[in-house]
């Protein structure tokens, strides 16, 4: 029987404030256990929370770039459950009033077609603290719990089961994280746990309406370990279900040494949250002049940015898309195309070179050691053909290892291209005196053959000569000139 | 009489201490003394601080010496158990915060201090505020210094029981569903729970959030006036409190009740009532009338309603407030836990009383999958009810008064073995705490030789009106300056 997969997708992202959600105490990564927790982070006897508002102009953020309804009210609930990292015996979170409501995002499929997936609703939550085991304490049997990341702002970004396949998912998780931090409102930092995902993945049979029994895995946090947790998930449950069992609701993780998915609680063992309004805390009542102030300096977002680069460019939609990946690529594309007044010639270098070249070493476009001026340092001298586009591969590998600006590079490195005719002509000669037979085939009417001088001319020139003059001088002589 | 100078109000003790005719430290340890002598048969200090008291003393005479401070400064206090207080064990009378050092104070007892209040320490009361007897203290119940068989009321027991043995002048405590005004009316001494909001609840252990507030526990309602002035006021510590400015309350006290009109609930003066509190409730009413108040009889449909929804309300927020006493962190941790779940079983089986544990298992029980709809919603719905049944009364009159508690003090023990008898004496004060208004409770004429009190209830941040219709009735009468005897306290 065919089936069709169902995923719907709840993502953690962390937001980027100086301080907690709901306490002074500050955010920063790695610091010593415990040293960024205060009495309200720790629970202690009669403190209080007291809600950051950078966090709620965030999720406003979020919330006006995926074009979400925006209630004027949103509550802050309690989520009541025992953990030894859990310090106030709840987690304060949003149940019922989240702060953004439903929007929708559109994923580019691998086929070029658009795909529009709904988002359910974001809303606000403080992290809990980190348990850590044996094998930090040694054999002792002792835990420890480090409250760091207790109060840590998220914002919980739930996806409706909009998502047919892991492709899918992934795209949709990677669009969510290009607009959280393309806004400004997280890092987006995976390794630090900044972006988090859960997968909710049921499979049904084709046309049906109705959902088949899902199971959630917990905290995901690559595109790949979510490409292949939820291809493992859909042969788990085909195989069941094509055995005439049924899938059981339950937790599930993700272990990416084995790539398999294990369960971790089956529905009877999970909590009852006892939800309820948290009374420490007011409702949030956000109005029409919060939201504008709060996305006054929204950037152009990504998919309108998109569109205009293919439309104002010219560009391929593979290609635009690219440039727009994250605000960075797309400013340094920009600044790029105006400065050496072609944009498909700067496309082309930073999805090309650039894109590998900063792939191969790890780095983000922010951190890239070639800049935008120096990009087009050298891309001028393609343009005004100093140097062949061959050539210029050579000069951007100095200019990413720091030899100096393009014009130097070519200085220092003899890469000038020749133009002079006399000089090439010279080469042109020695190389046919040189390769009779091939003389021979070509003027027999072996075409093929044009290509092997040519490389033969370059070769001696050290890919010098202008491949223009090359090629007619070559064409003139073989011609028998 | 107790050897302590009668009649006299922190208004005049400030005034003699201004002018040098006894230090704060002099009067510090007089009270000090007192408590040294009697509160061993009252048990209504938890912790007595006295180096800390006498350095405060200390500070205090030398602010007074240069002139400084206000009608508080050198002024002995208490506080309740439930205050936080930086460096002294605070334990909300649980075995569960027996060993508990706050590195922080309250809101409320950092305002007493920089006022100059003098702290003598800190006063029993039921275990994390929920009883209405003093009985579910860890450290034992707290006697009524009118009857020392009898218990001192509720929650704020220890601080009630203090004020009116003359063990401080006033003290603090928290009213959660009448814990001030109960105890207040149990032993014959003025008590003030302000508007939900007015003080910061910052640094005051939670019992259940959306009701708890601090108030004042004194002598008379000019004294409470004093105190609630210092305590009350916008924290930006505690989200729900309210950023509305403090009156000045000493100034509108002897404005007149002419013209005053004061409703009267047929639900609190019913039938049912004790003839003997009812009618020395009428004839306060009937005093204040005399002053030049009109009387109205009104009605609050939905007060029968008020015990049972609190009973849903109060337990589903304490379940929750509660579950970080875990062993984890702080607090009582049980003995070589095997695992997680012993290590909070046992903690908690052995940190947290019976009372305590039912108001959790009730409230875990209202707010569950499945109950939620039929118990915590109903209960917020009937909680919207009775403040519409306020708002529709204070469209009318600008005071509601009646008795604050269905009975007298009552024998330790009577009513220990029937929790629901024991809730139902904050039947006539819980309704103000869901409706989050302010209650007061001032000493009427007593009844067979036992204090009673008229509570007073107030529109949204109505202090300064209670206060100035108690002191009226005060200045007219002379319930409130009847003290009990020592011979009684020794009995």
């Amino acid at each position: 029987m065919p089936w069709e997969t169902v995923i719907g997708l709840e993502i953690h992202t962390q937001l980027k404030t100086a301080s907690k959600i709901f306490s002074g105490a500050g955010t920063a990564f790695g610091a010593e256990p415990n040293r960024q927790a205060c009495a309200i982070d720790l629970g202690l006897p009669g403190v209080l929370p007291v809600l950051n508002a950078e966090v709620v102009r965030h999720a406003v953020r979020f919330g006006t770039a995926i074009g979400a309804e925006m209630p004027e009210c949103s509550v802050f609930a309690r989520k009541n459950y025992f953990y030894p990292d859990l310090p106030k015996g709840y987690q304060i979170s949003q149940y019922e009033l989240p702060v953004v409501g439903r929007g929708q995002v559109d994923i580019l499929l691998e086929d070029g077609g658009l795909k529009t997936i709904g988002v359910t609703r974001a809303h606000l939550e403080e992290d809990a603290g980190k348990s850590v085991h044996e094998d930090h304490f040694g054999a002792g049997g002792l835990s420890g719990i480090d409250l760091n990341r207790a109060g840590t702002p998220l914002l919980e970004i739930v996806s409706e089961p909009d998502l047919r396949s892991p492709q899918e998912a992934v795209a949709y998780a990677r669009k969510i994280h290009q607009l959280v931090r393309w806004i400004g409102i997280s890092d987006g930092n995976m390794q630090e746990g900044s972006f988090r995902v859960d997968a909710n993945i049921s499979l049904r049979p084709a046309g049906s309406d109705t959902l088949g029994t899902r199971a959630e895995i917990k905290n995901i946090n690559s595109f790949r370990f979510l490409h292949k947790a939820l291809e493992f998930e859909i042969e788990r449950q085909r195989d069941i279900l094509e055995d005439g069992g049924r899938v059981v609701q339950e937790t599930r993780l993700y272990d990416a040494d084995l790539d398999e998915t294990r369960s971790m609680r089956s529905k009877e063992e999970a909590n009852d949250y006892r939800y309820f309004p948290d009374p420490d805390l007011l409702p949030v009542m956000i109005d029409g002049d919060f939201i504008a102030r709060a996305t006054a300096d929204l950037p152009e977002l990504p998919d309108a940015m998109r569109a205009r680069f293919a439309e104002q460019y010219g560009l391929s939609e593979a290609d635009a898309s690219l440039l727009t990946n994250s605000l960075a690529m797309a400013d340094y594309f920009e600044q790029t195309a105006a400065g050496c007044g072609d944009a498909r010639l700067a496309a082309n270098w930073i999805t090309g070179a650039l894109a590998a070249a900063l792939n191969k070493s790890d780095l983000d476009i922010a951190d890239s050691p070639v800049s935008p001026a120096g990009l087009v340092g050298l891309l001028k001298r393609i343009q005004d053909k100093s140097i062949s586009g061959k050539i210029a591969k050579q000069v951007f590998d100095g200019l990413w290892v720091g030899e100096g600006n393009a014009d130097a590079i070519i200085a220092a490195r003899g890469l000038k291209q020749i133009t002079d005719t006399g000089a090439i002509e010279s080469i042109v000669d020695a190389v046919i005196a040189a390769n009779p037979t091939q003389v021979e085939q070509y003027r027999a009417g072996k075409d093929k053959v044009f290509g092997f001088f040519v490389g033969q001319v370059m070769k001696q020139s050290q890919g010098k000569a202008n491949p223009g003059v090359v090629n007619q001088l070559l064409k003139d002589k073989l011609a028998g000139s | 009489m107790l050897d302590q100078p009668q009649g006299v109000s922190i208004g005049e003790l400030a005034a003699r201490l201004r002018r040098r005719e006894c230090s704060s430290r002099e009067l510090t340890a007089d009270y000090l003394a007192r408590i040294e002598r009697h509160d061993s048969a009252l048990n209504s200090f938890i912790t007595v601080t006295p180096e800390a008291a006498l350095a405060a003393a200390d500070a205090a005479d030398q602010r007074l010496a240069r002139g400084e401070g206000g009608p508080l400064t050198g002024i002995p206090i208490a506080h309740k158990d439930i205050f936080c207080t930086q460096g002294v064990r605070t334990s909300c009378a649980s075995r569960m915060l027996d060993n508990f050092i706050a590195p922080y104070d309250a809101t409320v007892v950092s305002r007493l201090n920089q006022a100059g209040a003098v702290s003598l320490g800190k006063t029993n009361m039921d275990e994390f505020a929920m009883g209405s007897s003093n009985e579910t203290s860890w450290y034992g119940p707290v006697k009524n210094p009118w009857d020392t068989t009898r218990v001192p009321g509720g929650s704020s027991g220890g601080s009630a029981a203090a004020v009116a043995a003359g063990l401080c002048l006033a003290a603090t405590g928290t009213d959660t569903g009448g814990s001030i005004r109960q105890p207040a009316a149990f032993c014959g001494i003025t008590g003030i729970k302000p508007t939900y909001g007015r003080c910061s609840r910052w640094g005051m252990i939670a019992f259940a959030s959306s009701l708890d507030q601090a108030g004042v526990l004194a002598r008379s309602a000019a004294d409470a006036a004093h105190v609630l002035q210092a305590m009350a006021g916008f924290d930006p510590n505690d989200s729900t409190c309210a950023d509305e400015p403090v009156p000045d309350y000493a100034t509108n006290l002897n404005d007149s009740p002419r013209g005053l009109r004061i409703g009267v609930p047929r639900e609190f003066l019913s039938p049912e009532l004790d003839s003997r509190i009812a009618a020395v409730i009428e004839q306060a009413i009937e005093l204040l009338c005399q002053l030049g108040a009109e009387r109205h009889d009104i009605s609050l449909p939905n007060s029968a309603l008020s015990v049972p929804a609190y009973y849903v309300v109060a337990p589903a927020e304490c379940s929750s407030n509660l579950a970080r006493f875990d062993g984890v962190r702080f607090g009582h941790r049980c003995a070589d836990p095997i695992d997680l779940d012993d290590l909070y079983q046992r903690s908690r089986g052995e940190g947290f009383g019976t009372e305590v544990k039912r108001r959790i298992m009730i409230g875990t029980y209202v707010l569950s999958a499945g109950y939620y709809d039929a118990y915590y919603l109903k209960a917020q719905k009937i909680r919207r009810l009775i403040k519409e049944d306020f708002q529709r009364a204070f469209a009318e009159v600008d005071i509601i008064l009646g008795p604050t508690a269905p009975t007298t003090a009552f024998a330790l023990g009577a009513k220990t073995a029937d929790p629901v008898a024991m809730y139902l004496n904050d039947i006539f004060t819980i309704s103000t705490n869901l409706a989050g208004l302010p209650g007061m409770s001032v000493p009427v004429a007593p009844v067979a030789g036992l204090p009673v009190g008229l509570q007073l209830i107030g529109n949204y941040f109505a202090e300064a009106r209670l206060l100035n219709v108690a002191h009226q009735l005060q200045q007219a009468s002379d319930w409130h300056l009847a003290r009990p005897t020592e011979q009684k306290l020794r009995s």
